[in-house]
């Protein structure tokens, strides 16, 4: 009850982040956005895709590092947060390779996207 | 360092040892900060379950995608990007609320972290609003999952209609208007004419029913301007089950995010939350903000498709 009213002198937990970061950041996220949005109307083939992740991966990051904190933060926690991404990662990589083998077989022609491999 | 663990349950106002024992420090933790550090990492653990969670999704996406691109090119059209990217700015802008709200909070600033909180869920609000209209959208125009999903070449695509063709194998089962029933009028047409105009027969589209016209080979973002036919892949459906399953869990995330920072706006008005201890405010927000960050993903994978 009173132990808040007391200034212990405890360490601050925490940094504060300043407001203009966290501002820059919100800026920047809108930029992004934007960006991401405009790019569709160009067409890079299948380049659109990877550059539409990669822009989303800096907002992200964006997010992550600063609004979560994560920059200035035990790096336990960034540990456990990029192990995260790296099951994620693995998880679809390793889906793909198997739907990769074998999708042109398991039904003739119903993959358009994959090379048909001749019988 | 010993701490005054045995006055558990008494006032604290009476003077204690050398260390006092804030409220708000638990009695199984030595200091503060170890009680800080080991609330965020716990909650860094949860995130880290949601994100595979998600992952699995995400897996799905990858693998419906890559197989079938002809779906994904024919059926993102239906979704409106103006929306998305609304929805991508309230999300973005009520993170920065939120984090803004942390640091409010830090500062021992009560009325201007309120004002955060509500605003962040606001914003919350404002995110299901806009879904809700896309998804009644949606709902009206049959736009929808497994054998709810009504071929859309009637109408909206703003082609001619395509050649009346035959479905060749029965993987679209177009459900009667039964599903509509709340939906308008024109959707009760549409079903009578939805009935002819089925998809292309897989010889004349070669293996599987890959969609492109002659003209169609890159740019598979100029609907609408071909006058000519368009040609419908097989099982669009997988589309919406993809879309809904993944923008209705993060929905259900973004509630389960408001309900969280009303909890912490409530521990706020009671003035639960100081300088000193702020935790909760922190790890609500690193909630909300990995509902931002799975949208950062949905929104270029479901609406930006090129």
């Amino acid at each position: 009850m009173s132990g808040s009213n007391h200034e212990h002198g405890h360490p601050k937990v925490g940094h504060v982040v300043p407001l203009w970061m966290l501002a820059a950041v919100w800026l920047a996220l809108m930029f992004f956005t934007y960006i991401t949005v405009a790019v569709t109307n160009y067409d890079l083939g299948n380049f659109n895709l990877i550059i539409a992740m990669a822009i989303a991966t800096v907002k992200a990051a964006l997010v992550v590092l600063f609004f979560m904190h994560l920059f200035w933060d035990n790096k336990f926690n960034a540990l456990v947060f990029i192990s995260s991404l790296a099951f994620v990662t693995l998880f679809i990589i390793i889906s793909m390779l198997d739907t990769n083998e074998y999708q042109p077989d398991v039904f003739q022609g119903k993959a358009p996207a994959l090379e048909v491999e001749a019988p | 360092m010993s701490e005054s663990v045995v006055e558990h349950g008494h006032s604290h106002a009476d003077e204690h040892h050398h260390h006092d024992h804030p409220a708000h420090l638990q009695h199984h933790f030595e200091t503060e900060e170890q009680q800080f550090d080991a609330s965020k990492i716990g909650m860094w653990l949860f995130l880290a379950t949601e994100i595979l969670l998600f992952g699995g999704l995400f897996c799905a996406y990858s693998v419906y995608r890559a197989n079938h691109p002809e779906i994904f090119l024919y059926a993102h059209k239906f979704l409106d990007v103006k929306m998305g990217g609304i929805n991508t700015a309230v999300l973005i802008f009520s993170s920065f609320t939120m984090a803004w709200g942390v640091r409010l909070a830090q500062l021992g600033k009560k009325t201007g972290l309120v004002i955060c909180l509500v605003i962040t869920i606001l914003c919350g609000f404002g995110f299901l609003g806009i879904k809700y209209v896309e998804y009644k959208h949606k709902w009206e125009h049959g736009l929808l999952w497994g054998t709810h999903y009504h071929d859309q070449e009637a109408h909206g695509e703003g082609h001619g209609e395509t050649a009346g063709v035959e479905h060749a194998e029965g993987a679209e089962t177009v459900e009667p208007a039964a599903e509509t029933t709340d939906a308008s009028g024109a959707t009760d047409e549409l079903s009578e004419e939805e009935k002819d105009l089925t998809t292309i027969p897989v010889a004349a589209a070669g293996p599987s029913g890959t969609l492109l016209t002659a003209a169609d080979d890159h740019s598979a973002g100029s609907h609408g301007d071909e006058p000519g036919m368009t040609i419908v892949p097989e099982n669009v459906h997988i589309f919406f089950g993809i879309y809904f399953s993944m923008t209705g869990l993060h929905a259900l995330h973004v509630i389960i995010g408001m309900g969280s920072i009303f909890w912490a706006l409530l521990l706020t008005l009671k003035g639960k939350i100081t300088k000193e201890y702020f935790t909760p405010i922190d790890l609500v927000g690193l909630y909300w903000h990995l509902v931002d960050l799975i949208w950062i993903y949905l929104f270029p994978l479901l609406y930006l498709i090129h």
